[in-house]
C-alpha cells in the first residue's frame, strides 16, 4: 500500500494491563505491534482468544490507553496520534473520522431508535431531517420495522439492538470503521445485509478494521488478514 | 472642647437634658443622620438608646426627633394620620416635657412632624422635617434572611429579588397587591422601605420639598430622603405602579382625594369612611366642605 | 485541529484549598472547553464539592487561579475578581445546580418567579414577557405549563430539579456547575433528568462541570472525567477511557465497585 492512502498507522504499540486490585499483577497484551490500513481495505484481526484483538481495536478508537507506541489516524488530511492526542481532539476524531461498532448497544434512556441512529450524522452538522432520512434508510435496509423507530431500544432483542448499533455506525459514513463482531448474534439474512453494508463502505474507500469470528463472514469481507498471537506480534 | 448647652432649659423637667438624650448621644445621632442624608436611602447603623417607651412604640423616630429638635421648633405628632391617638399623644407630651417646644396639630404650622404609618395629606414645604417611625428598615428582610447577604445585595444593587416578590403578587392576585410599605428606589440607587405607610402615600415621598428622616430603634438604623429626591416605586412595564382608588369619599368633609379609614358604627354592619388625616379633614370642614354624615364642625372632639 | 477553539473557557491552575490542616484540594489544574461536559468523580470527602464551590467562588481559595474567558472575551481570574464581578457572572454567564433543589430554588415563590428571577435581576421588567419566557422554559424541562404559579414544594423531587435547571439556563449561561444533580432521586426519575440535561447541554452548547459519585451518571453525561481522591486528581481522561481502561489503583477500585456501569 502506498503511504498516501494510509488511514491508520500503528507503530510499536505496547499495552499491558496492571491490575492494582490483584496485587499489581501485569498482563501484557500487545507488544511492539505495528501495521497500517489503507483506504478501501478491510483488515481483519485474527488470533486466539486473549491475543489482544479487542484491545487493539479499542486502542485504535482511543478507548484503551497503550503504554508506548503510536496510533496515527488520518484526520482532516493529517496523521494524528490518537494515543497522545488531547481528549477533545480524540472526540473530534471520533465525531468525524472514526466509527466504532460493537455488538453491544449502549442504550440511552428515553431516546428513540431513529434518533440514536441519526445522532452521529447530526453531531457532524447534518440537518435533523437529512440525518433522520439517512437513519430511516439504514433501519429499513437492516429490516427494523418502522413502528419501532419511535421507541427507545432498551427493551428490543439482542439482534435488533445490534442492528440498530450497526445502523448508527454506518450512518455518518466515517472514513474509518472499526467493527467488533458486527454480525455476532444475527441470523443468516441479516448477516448478509451487514456484509453488503460493509462491502459497500469499503468500495467507497472506507478503511475498515474488523474482528469477526464467523469464518464465512470473515471470508466475505476481508481484504487482508492480520494474525495476532498471545502477546500479539503482528505479522 | 466642652459641650455647650445652648437651649433654654428652664421649663423642661428637672434633671433631664433638653430632649431627653445627652448631647453626645445627639451628636452621634446627628452624624448618622448627616450620613443618611448624604447617601439617600442607605441604612446607617447607630447606637440606639433605651427610651422611656417600649421598642415598637416609635423609639427610633423619637431618637431622630430628639436629635434634630430645637427650642424654636413647632412639633406635630401623628399616628395613622391622627394627632389624638394614644401613641401620638404620649410622644407629643414626652417632647413637651423634655423640650417645652410649641406643638400643633396643623401640618402647615409644624416645623417638625413625627409620624407613624402616614404622610400628611397637605403637601409639605421646604424647611419642614418629617420623621418616620420604622419597625423594620430592611426591604429585603423577608426575601433574604441573612443580614450579611442583604448588605451585600445593597452594596451591589442586586435588587432583582424584589421584583420577584412583585411578580409573585401579580401571578397570585392579578395585580401588585402590596398595599403598604411599598418598595421604592431612592435617587436611582438604594432600595428602601417607606415604613408601613399605605401605598397611597408612596408618591408623596417623591421630590418632596421637606427632609424625610426614618428611624428604626429596635433595628438601630437611620435612613433619609433629602428634599427634592427621586423616590421611585418598583413596578413592571405592563403593570405600572398605581395608588388605590375607592368610590367612597369622607363622610365628614367629603374629600375624595384622601386616604380613608373605615369606621364600623354598629353591630349591624353600618359603617362610615373618614379621612385618616384628622388635620386635613378638620381644615376642609373649617372651610365649609361637608360629607354624607357631616356633623357641625365645632361639635367634633376626640373620643 | 482547525475548527476547535484555541483558548479554553475555563482554566484552573494549581488550585489549593485547606480547611485547617485538612487539604480539600491539592494542586488541582484542568481546562474546560466550550460545550464540554467534565465529570468529577470520587467518593464523599474526596474534595469534589469543595473544588466545585471554589471554582464558583463560593469558597475562597488558598492559592491558584480560576481563569474564565467571558462572553466579551476577557480573561478574568475568578479567584481574585471582585465580588461584584463574580456575583454578576454567577447569575448571568454561569449557573449552579444544587444537589438539593431547596438550596437552589426559592421555595416560597412560584415556579414562574423562580425561572424569571435571573432575568429580573438583569433588569427585565415586563411581566408578560417574563411569563412567556417562564412558560417556554417549563416546556423545555417538561413541566406542565399550568404549574407556573405553583410553589416548588408542591412539585416532585425530579420536577424541582428540572425547575432548578430551567432557572439556571434562562440566561443562557456558558458554564453550569452541577453538584450531584441526580442525587437522592429514584432511578426512573434520574434517567429522565439525565436525558434532559444531556439534551439541553447539547442544544445550548453549554459547558458543564458535574460532580457525581455515580459512575453511571458520569458515563452518560460527561465527555471527560477527573477522578479525585483526598483532594488530588489521581487520574483524568476521556470518560470511556477512564471507565473502560482505568490506570490508577483508586480508579480501578471505583470502577470495580460499581454493579454495572
Amino acid at each position: 500500500m502506498s503511504d498516501k492512502t494510509d488511514m491508520i498507522k500503528v507503530e510499536n504499540l505496547d499495552k499491558t494491563f496492571t491490575l492494582h486490585l490483584r496485587g499489581g499483577i501485569a498482563l501484557p497484551v500487545l507488544r511492539n505491534t505495528g501495521f497500517s490500513v489503507a483506504s478501501g481495505e478491510c483488515v481483519t484481526l485474527h488470533g486466539p482468544s486473549g491475543a489482544g484483538k479487542s484491545t487493539l481495536l479499542r486502542s485504535i478508537y482511543g478507548n484503551y490507553r497503550p503504554q508506548s507506541g503510536r496510533i496515527l489516524i488520518r484526520h482532516d488530511g493529517e496523521m494524528v496520534d490518537i494515543v497522545h492526542a488531547q481528549p477533545r481532539v480524540v472526540l473530534e476524531i471520533r465525531k468525524r473520522t472514526l466509527g466504532y461498532v460493537t455488538q453491544f448497544l449502549r442504550v440511552i434512556p428515553r431516546v428513540p431508535t431513529l434518533d440514536i441512529v441519526a445522532e452521529p450524522l447530526l453531531a457532524r452538522g447534518a440537518g435533523l431531517d437529512a440525518s433522520r432520512a439517512r437513519a430511516a434508510e439504514l433501519l429499513t435496509r437492516l429490516q427494523i420495522a418502522e413502528k419501532m423507530w419511535d421507541l427507545p431500544p432498551a427493551t428490543f432483542s439482542g439482534g435488533e439492538q445490534q442492528r440498530i448499533n450497526i445502523a448508527r455506525g454506518f450512518c455518518a459514513d466515517y472514513p474509518i470503521l472499526l467493527l467488533d463482531e458486527p454480525t455476532a448474534s444475527l441470523d443468516e439474512a441479516n448477516r448478509k445485509i451487514v456484509i453488503n453494508l460493509i462491502d459497500d463502505a469499503r468500495r467507497r474507500g472506507t478503511a475498515i478494521v474488523a474482528i469477526v469470528h464467523d469464518a464465512d463472514t470473515r471470508a466475505a469481507i476481508t481484504t487482508r488478514l492480520l494474525p495476532l498471537q498471545s502477546q500479539g506480534v503482528a505479522a | 472642647m466642652s459641650v455647650q448647652q445652648n437651649y433654654r432649659t428652664g421649663a423642661t423637667l428637672a434633671g433631664y437634658n433638653f430632649a431627653f438624650l445627652d448631647e453626645q448621644t445627639k451628636r452621634m445621632l446627628r452624624r448618622a443622620i448627616l450620613k443618611a442624608v448624604a447617601i439617600p436611602g442607605y441604612q446607617v447603623p447607630f447606637g440606639s438608646r433605651e427610651m422611656p417607651l417600649p421598642y415598637g412604640w416609635g423609639t427610633g423616630g423619637m431618637q431622630v426627633t430628639a436629635a434634630v429638635i430645637g427650642s424654636k421648633d413647632v412639633l406635630k405628632v401623628i399616628d395613622q394620620g391622627a394627632d389624638d391617638t394614644t401613641n401620638a399623644v404620649s410622644i407629643r407630651r414626652f417632647f413637651v416635657r423634655m423640650t417645652n417646644v410649641a406643638t400643633t396639630e396643623k401640618t402647615r404650622a409644624a416645623t417638625l412632624i413625627q409620624t407613624r404609618h402616614r404622610v400628611p395629606e397637605i403637601p409639605l414645604s421646604e424647611g419642614q422635617i418629617l420623621v418616620y417611625q420604622v419597625p423594620i428598615p430592611e426591604p429585603l428582610r423577608w426575601l433574604e434572611p441573612r443580614e450579611t447577604e442583604t448588605r451585600k445585595m445593597h452594596a451591589l444593587s442586586e435588587y432583582g429579588v424584589m421584583h420577584v416578590k412583585l411578580y409573585e403578587d401579580i401571578a397570585q392576585h392579578g395585580h401588585i397587591s402590596t398595599a403598604y410599605d411599598y418598595p421604592v428606589v431612592v435617587n436611582g440607587r438604594y432600595l428602601m422601605r417607606c415604613s408601613p405607610i399605605p401605598k397611597f402615600d408612596t408618591p408623596k415621598l417623591n421630590m418632596n420639598p421637606a427632609l424625610q428622616l426614618f428611624g428604626a430603634g429596635r433595628e438601630k438604623r437611620i435612613y433619609a430622603v433629602p428634599p427634592y429626591t427621586e423616590v421611585k416605586p418598583l413596578d413592571f412595564e405592563d403593570h405600572p405602579f398605581e395608588v388605590e382608588r375607592w368610590p367612597e369619599s369622607c363622610a365628614l368633609c367629603g374629600a375624595g382625594d384622601s386616604f380613608l379609614d373605615e369606621v364600623i358604627l354598629d353591630d349591624k354592619g353600618s359603617r362610615m369612611f373618614v379621612c385618616s388625616d384628622t388635620d386635613y379633614c378638620g381644615e376642609r370642614r373649617e372651610a365649609g366642605h361637608t360629607g354624607r354624615m357631616s356633623a357641625p364642625y365645632k361639635a367634633e372632639a376626640a373620643e | 485541529m482547525t475548527n476547535l477553539d484555541q483558548t479554553p473557557l475555563l482554566s484552573v491552575e494549581a488550585l489549593n484549598k485547606s480547611f485547617g490542616r485538612q487539604a480539600a484540594c491539592r494542586d488541582v489544574s484542568f481546562e474546560l472547553w466550550p460545550g464540554e461536559v467534565l465529570g468529577i468523580v470520587g467518593e464523599s470527602g474526596s474534595g469534589k464539592s469543595t473544588l466545585l464551590n471554589a471554582i464558583a467562588g463560593r469558597l475562597s481559595v488558598d492559592s491558584g487561579k480560576v481563569l474564565y474567558r467571558t462572553g466579551g472575551n476577557d480573561i478574568i481570574d475568578l479567584a481574585a475578581a471582585s465580588e461584584a464581578q463574580r456575583r454578576h457572572l454567577m447569575r448571568t454567564e454561569w449557573g449552579f445546580v444544587q444537589q438539593h433543589a431547596r438550596d437552589g430554588l426559592r421555595m416560597t415563590f412560584s415556579a414562574g418567579a423562580n425561572i424569571g428571577e435571573r432575568l429580573m435581576a438583569l433588569g427585565q421588567k415586563h411581566y408578560g414577557s417574563l411569563r412567556d419566557t417562564a412558560l417556554d422554559w417549563l416546556q423545555a424541562v417538561e413541566i406542565a405549563p399550568d404549574r407556573i404559579d405553583d410553589l416548588p414544594r408542591t412539585f416532585s423531587g425530579g420536577m424541582q430539579q428540572r425547575l432548578q435547571i430551567a432557572r439556571n439556563l434562562v440566561t443562557r449561561p456558558r458554564i453550569v456547575l452541577m453538584d450531584e444533580p441526580t442525587g437522592g432521586l429514584d432511578v426512573s426519575v434520574q434517567a429522565r433528568l439525565l436525558d434532559l440535561i444531556r439534551r439541553l447541554v447539547q442544544e445550548h452548547n453549554v459547558a458543564c462541570i458535574v460532580v457525581t459519585h455515580d459512575l453511571g451518571v458520569a458515563r452518560l453525561l460527561a465527555h471527560r472525567l477527573m477522578v479525585m481522591r483526598r483532594g488530588q486528581v489521581v487520574e483524568a481522561g476521556l470518560t470511556d477511557q477512564l471507565l473502560d481502561d482505568p490506570q490508577h489503583a483508586y480508579t480501578q477500585l471505583l470502577v470495580s465497585s460499581v454493579l454495572s456501569v
